[in-house]
Parts: structure tokens; sequence; C-alpha cells
């Protein structure tokens, strides 16, 4: 008994601790999500009272049916009255389900309308899935003004941001629970998602749709912060990478653009600039590597590029032969790129 | 009766034992790391003296020609690492075709590998240390498949790029032949 309510009450704290934190449909942080969770709630009052309303006159229909038949056998004249009471109810009864149903059908078709209408000046950010991470490029007017960055979303709070959404080889799904609902991205066509934050914080975007091995280890950062601070962000973006000064760091450069690692991936002003994989001109300002697998550290970029299968078995970076004192330098030459 | 109870279990465990070996076909060896070798000693032409030195074959050739999770691998990799900015999807143009059966430095998978990690004259560029020996691996399987040359249980029925010819699982195997005159002729 005493282990049962000890469950209970572990259950009970799972249960409320998943009302809060970085990815949850239940605490929205966003205008469509907000909008989402008025949806939700509706239906849960609606269809939660039906439910109990069903379940009481089952309750009471098994109670009255332990009498015994005999005692049913009811007068002529009394007769017409009891059918009279079943009219009333079941004429209620209609009635509360088509009322319930318009609830249901004006709520939807409002929350769509709000969904659809995507606000004054958006920003506009092109996400490409791929397996198994997210490319992601603002924007901006004309080239010059062009963020490439991976895995990682930052969103001015209050602004309404229109997300594009392509996709490289299969479907995924495109998941930031406290922002907004699912949308596909899908080979061979656009999709279109609006995201309005509406408080600061961090979030977590998941891959919604199974596509492949890693699909669970694909996922990105949302960073909502103020518009200033979204502002000091982007220009610090558009900076090409810095120049790194350290003997160590200048090998590792070399290295970088001497072996398989500058085949895929970009840093912007260097001879590294394939498109293949995620760009990492400015890697160290994202806070975790590998789509959200590992967190951003240089221990965990060590072990990452040291054997990216063993971390992330079947992803498309492949293990690169480097002996101890290479991979040191690469990691060392990662780190500059702030 | 007893001999059609018997009957049916041997169908059963053939018919297991059949879809079991056709999970080897994409068998996926996602911790392999192979040996960094490099490519062995191969015959890129049929002129020498005397009587020509065959090819040694690599153990590996068979895993990577017979699997067909290397093939799509390949077929990737030739598209990212820009294979078909010169080869475009086979039909050449640039780069020489790669899936007719001329073969200027020879056909098989070990001289296709020594191919592409060294390099070879009038463009070809080397890609030793630029592409890890496995993907390269990956890619010769893919070249190979082209000319219809992979083992066709393997070899995929669907493309990414654009083909005027058949599926390459159903294609007409084309057995590697030298060209016969491998440098008279300059590019096609």
């Amino acid at each position: 008994m005493n282990g049962a309510l000890r469950g209970l009450v572990l259950l009970a704290a799972l249960t409320l601790a998943a009302c809060h934190g970085p990815q949850n449909i239940l605490d929205p942080a966003g205008k469509q999500a907000q909008d989402i969770d008025v949806v939700w709630r509706t239906m849960l009052v609606v269809c939660g009272l039906m439910y109990l309303l069903v379940m009481a006159f089952l309750g009471s229909a098994l109670w009255r049916a332990r009498r015994k038949p005999s005692d049913d056998a009811l007068p002529i004249q009394s007769r017409t009255a009891a059918e009279g009471v079943l009219d009333r109810t079941l004429t209620g009864w209609i009635g509360l389900i088509v009322t319930g149903l318009i609830v249901l059908v004006s709520v939807s078709f409002l929350v769509d309308r709000s969904l659809a209408d995507v606000g004054p000046d958006p920003l506009r950010i092109k996400v490409t899935a791929n397996q198994w991470w997210w490319d992601v490029e603002y924007q901006g007017q004309g080239p010059s003004e062009r963020v490439l960055t991976a895995n990682e979303l930052r969103l001015p709070v209050g602004r309404p941001a229109v997300v594009e959404l392509h996709a490289n080889d299969v479907i995924h799904s495109f998941w930031v629970p406290n922002l907004s609902g699912k949308t596909d991205l899908i080979p061979g066509r656009v999709n279109f998602i609006t995201l309005t934050p509406t408080r600061t914080g961090a979030f977590r975007g998941q891959c919604a749709e199974f596509c492949g091995l890693e699909h669970a280890k694909m996922a990105f950062d949302v960073q909502v912060t103020s518009p200033q601070e979204f502002e000091a962000w982007r220009r610090s973006q558009l900076a090409r990478a810095a120049d790194p000064t350290g003997p160590l760091e200048i090998q590792g450069k070399q290295i970088f653009n001497g072996k398989a690692c500058a085949m895929c991936h970009r840093v912007q002003g260097t001879d590294a600039g394939a498109g293949i994989g995620p760009d990492l001109t400015h890697l160290k300002s994202r806070a975790t590597i590998a789509a959200g697998t590992l967190p951003n550290t240089r221990g965990d970029l060590q072990a990452w590029v040291a054997d990216p299968q063993g971390v992330k078995p079947g992803t498309t970076m492949p293990r690169v032969p480097l002996t101890a004192s290479e991979l040191n330098a690469v990691v060392a030459y990662l780190e500059t790129l702030r | 009766m007893v001999a059609s109870a018997w009957g049916g279990r041997m169908f059963v465990v053939l018919a297991t034992a059949c879809c079991l070996t056709a999970c080897n076909r994409e068998n996926r060896a996602l911790d392999a790391s192979p040996a960094e070798t490099g490519p062995r000693a191969v015959t890129v032409s049929d002129l020498y003296p005397g009587a020509p030195a065959p090819t040694p074959s690599d153990p590996r050739a068979q895993e990577y020609e017979g699997n067909a999770q290397h093939i799509a691998n390949g077929q990737r990799y030739y598209k990212w690492f820009n294979c078909s900015g010169c080869h475009f999807n086979g039909g050449g143009g640039i780069g020489p075709p790669l899936m007719d059966d001329k073969w200027r430095y020879g056909g098989s998978i070990e001289q296709i590998y020594a191919s592409i990690v060294q390099g070879r004259p009038n463009g070809m560029p080397a890609f030793k240390d630029k592409i890890p020996e496995a993907q390269v691996w990956e890619i010769a399987a893919y070249v190979r498949s082209l000319s219809g040359n992979a083992d066709k249980l393997a070899a995929p029925s669907r493309q990414d790029g654009i083909r005027a010819i058949p599926p390459i699982n159903n294609m007409d195997r084309a057995p590697p032949t030298g060209d016969p005159t491998p440098s008279m002729v300059g590019p096609r």
C-alpha cells in the first residue's frame, strides 16, 4: 500500500514536472502556441464534460437495472408520462451535443484564422532539414546580409518570423512545442510556419517525423532574445571567421582545410566553402553540437570529431583519420570560431 | 502425412533462410573504420613488356561492391564531392563517361579506387586525404554500378540524378575493357 502510494506521488510529480521546461506544449511561449493551447483547453473541457455525463448516465442505468423486471411494469397512463420525460431528456441531450460541436468548430475556425495571420514585418528564415541536422539561413536584404548557421534559431521577442521549410533527403517535421505546432519539411516542396515568440528564453525544437537512424538526435536550440540582443547577434554572425593566431590553431586550420573537413563544411572567409555539412563560421556561438546531441564544450567537440559514429551511429559525418595531435589542433582551431 | 508436415517445415526453414540472406544486402557496418592503407599496386594500362601483371584484388572489394548501403552512400558522395561536376550523372562531359564499357585506367573496383585516390592526367584530381578511404570505396562501388557492373541484388533501382538509361539494377552488364588507345586520344 505504502509502495503504491509512493508510486502515485512519483507519477504525479513526473506529470507536473512535464508542465514546465524548454520542450513543452503546455507551456506556450509564442502567439501560435497560445492559440493552439486555447483549442486544447476547449477540447479538454467539452470532451471531458461529455465523458463525465455519459459515464454518469451509464452508471445510473446500471444502478437501475438491478431492480427486478416486474418492478418496471408501469400502468399505461404513467408510461406516457415516462415517454414525455424521455423525449425532453433526449432533446436536451441532442442540444448539448450540437452546442459542444458548435463550440469546437468555432474555436477551431477562429484559431486557424489566427494561425494564418502572419503579422507585420516578419523576419524571413529558411530552414533546410537534412539527415540529421538543420541548416538555417536568415535572408536579409541581399547576399551581404545573409546569415548562415545550423541547428540553432535565434528569434527576437514579439516579432513574427516566417520560417520557410525545405528538405534535402527525406520527410522531416519542424516542431518547437513551446512556440507552435508541427509542420512537415518535404523534399521538392516548400512549406511555411510562423513563429511569434511572446517571451524570452531558451527552447528546444525536435524533428517530429521519423527520418532514419538518428531521428531522435535531430534537435535544435531556439533562443528568444530582446530585439537589441538579436540585432547584436545578427551583426556578429555576419562577420567572417577571425584568423587564428596561436601556432596550434594555425596548424589546426591547415589540417581542417587540407583534410576531409573542408570537403563538407564551410568557414566563411577561408578556403573551406562547401555547403554539405553545417556552417562552422561561428560554431562556438552555439549551445550544442551535432544537432542538439552534445553540449558545445571542448571535450565534447573533441569526442565528436574523433568518432562521430560512436556518438551518433549512422550520421553522415565520417570518422576522419587524424592522429591525436592533429585532432587536438583541429579542435583548438574550432574553438577559435566564435 | 508425416512427409508433408516435414515438407512444410522445410519450406518454412528455407523461406526464413532466404529472408535472412537478403538482410545482408543492406548490412550497415556503422562502426567500421578500415585501416587507411592507400591503394595497392594497380595496373592502369595494358601496355606491358611481356605478360601483363594482374591487379591484385583487394579483400574490401567484394564487401563494398555487394552492399546496397555502400552503393547508395557512394551515390550521395558522388554528388556531394562534385564528381558530377565533370562526369555528370555518368554520361561524361568535361571528364570521360562512366556508364560505358571503356575504362582508361581500368574498370575493376580496385583500379577505380586508385584513380580517385591518386588522380589521373588531364584533370582528374587526387582525393587522397580529402576523402576518407571508406568513402572512396563507396564512391568506387557506385561508379562501377553505373555501367551495370554492380551486384544486381545490391544495385539501387532508383537514382537521385537524371538518367537516360534503365535503372542500374536492370542493366546488362558491361564487362570492363581497356581503352585500346589510352594516350593517343584527347578528351572525347
